[in-house]
């Protein structure tokens, strides 16, 4: 990327037809902390790599609530993100209060691309620095949707977004299709694992990653969107390294690791090993 | 996309000194009665509509569909009714143009009613009706069936039977002596009829045409109009105006 004379504002077109400054605010994203979302026909799990400023700080906040169906993870400008999620919570709260039901998680995500489309078609304005893995639940099942910069927004099964987002992504499309079927225990391990892929060497521990789910049970109750505890969080990923350092007695590991976690996971021989390295 | 912009945000906002807003009804239809049964919702009424104490209109339908999942009845003034309609059609127009797998349930409907009429309300612009909302939708535990009603005034419950008008005095009483979880369709509309005769006979502004409608997972059915058999052959009935006092 370098200067040229057409991307002093978002309203001058290249001779090749690129708004140069959307481009830019794309940028933005690669430059922020890896995201992960993926979903499977009834839950939903975003996972973020946590940055802190320095050893003094506390790490940025990238997954938020929005609603009881539905929450965040960004990757980019955090502050633009912040006002954006505000704008979620104000949509789903003014939905639920006219109509007393759950804003459809896609009507949520064109919103919100609207609001960045906006951005991009006015001359006072700059795009939003910041792009959303939006992940929901509604009548249609769990949903997941990736809002840039530039107002596109696109469903995904499985997608990862910041900076080293490709090595999860690599990770997400070797087993992305199997997970409609996947518990949400498999969702979890899966999604620290493509974290994992972004820390490129690092220890994944509870305290450098942020995990959030939302779903529905077989009964039919809804678990809301809420963060998973950092206890719980460690207890996953140790369960998953002690699978990964005893490849021989995978299975023995796995379902006895797998009987102490909460949830229903039932198929103990049809999972796949967790780490493919 | 969100429906809270009643008609009364159209009209002047500006009203000035000594001018009211509270109307009065001029064609107005009496009673709705509705009930849940086995497969889902039945609702009746007459199809009449009065201009202050004349019987003016006889073939009036006061029962509409809404959506796929749903069925209104409004008693009170008609017109206000029609212009309910209205919105209710822009917005399951435009729930139905996103073709996305969401659709308006009944639950959803009835919220965005009670909005609307609590809005008019307090602007002291009422829509002169008490609504009935009734559905049939599938949820996460399985097909749900849903009734509820608003009025004028904002004020809205669910319950398992509803009637408004006269048949809150005539209907209710009978309806909570009587009715049963799952009845069948039969057995609701002889409920139903039950209803409606004691509201024939008592109700003056009522007549004997009647709608049923009924919505279920297959869909919304309203069936043709029709009568009920009367009894007048009481015999207080005959020579009323034996024993009167005085003459010409």
């Amino acid at each position: 990327m370098f200067r040229n004379q057409y991307d002093t504002d978002v309203t001058t077109w290249s001779p090749a037809g690129r708004l140069f400054q959307v481009e830019y605010a794309m940028e933005a994203v690669k430059q922020g902390s890896a995201c992960v979302g993926l979903r499977s026909r009834t839950h939903a799990v975003l996972a973020a790599a946590n940055k802190a400023a320095s050893e003094l700080s506390s790490h940025q906040r990238k997954v938020f609530r929005v609603a009881d169906h539905a929450g965040v993870a960004l990757a980019g400008l955090t502050a633009d993100g912040r006002v954006l999620s505000r704008f979620l919570r104000s949509e789903c709260i003014n939905h639920a209060f006219v109509y007393d039901a759950p804003l459809p998680v896609s009507r949520l995500a064109l919103r919100l691309a609207d609001k960045a489309q906006v951005c991009t078609q006015r001359s006072w304005k700059r795009p939003y620095g910041v792009g959303l893995l939006v992940a929901g639940l509604d009548e249609s099942g769990a949903h997941l949707y990736y809002n840039c910069p530039s107002g596109n927004y696109f469903e995904y099964q499985a997608f990862a977004i910041g900076s080293r987002s490709q090595a999860a992504k690599t990770f997400l499309e070797r087993r992305f299709e199997g997970y409609n079927d996947y518990t949400p225990d498999q969702l979890i391990k899966d999604a620290l694992s493509a974290i994992k892929e972004t820390l490129q060497g690092e220890k994944l521990t509870s305290s450098n990653c942020t995990v959030a789910i939302v779903g529905r049970k077989d009964d039919g109750t809804v678990e809301p969107f809420e963060m998973i505890d950092a206890k719980r969080i460690q207890e996953i990923i140790d369960s998953m390294e002690a699978t990964e350092e005893a490849p021989a007695s995978a299975a023995e590991a796995e379902s006895s690791s797998m009987q102490e976690d909460k949830g229903t996971d039932a198929g103990t021989g049809t999972d796949a090993a967790p780490m493919d390295i | 996309m969100d429906g809270s912009h009643a008609s009364g945000s159209k009209v002047a906002a500006a009203d000035g000194p000594g001018t009211q807003r509270t109307q009065y009804p001029y064609v107005t239809g009496t009673s709705i009665i509705a009930l849940k049964y086995k497969d889902g919702v039945i609702m009746a009424s007459d199809t009449g509509a009065s201009y202050g104490s004349t019987l003016r209109y006889k073939s009036v339908e006061r029962i509409k569909a809404v959506g796929k999942h749903s069925l209104i009845g409004a008693s009170g003034e008609y017109s206000d009714f029609q212009e309910i309609l209205r919105y209710l059609d822009e917005l399951t127009l435009s729930d139905h143009m996103w073709d996305d797998g969401n659709s308006l349930g009944p639950k959803e409907i009835h919220s965005y009613l009670t909005r609307v009429m609590y809005n008019r309300r307090n602007k002291f612009d009422p829509l002169w009706n008490s609504l009935v909302l009734g559905g049939v939708k599938k949820g996460p535990k399985g097909e749900e069936k849903y009734l509820g009603m608003v009025n004028m005034i904002g004020t809205h419950f669910e319950e398992n039977h509803i009637a408004t008008g006269f048949g809150n005095h005539l209907a209710i009483p009978i309806l909570r002596a009587e009715w049963r979880e799952d009845m069948t369709f039969e057995e609701a509309v002889k409920l139903v009829e039950k209803c409606l005769l004691v509201l024939l006979y008592r109700d003056r502004s009522s007549i004997n045409k009647f709608q049923i409608a009924k919505i279920t997972t297959e869909g919304a059915t309203i069936y043709p109009p029709y009568s009920l058999k009367t009894y007048w052959g009481f015999s207080a009935f005959e020579n009323p105006s034996q024993g009167a006092v005085g003459s010409w």
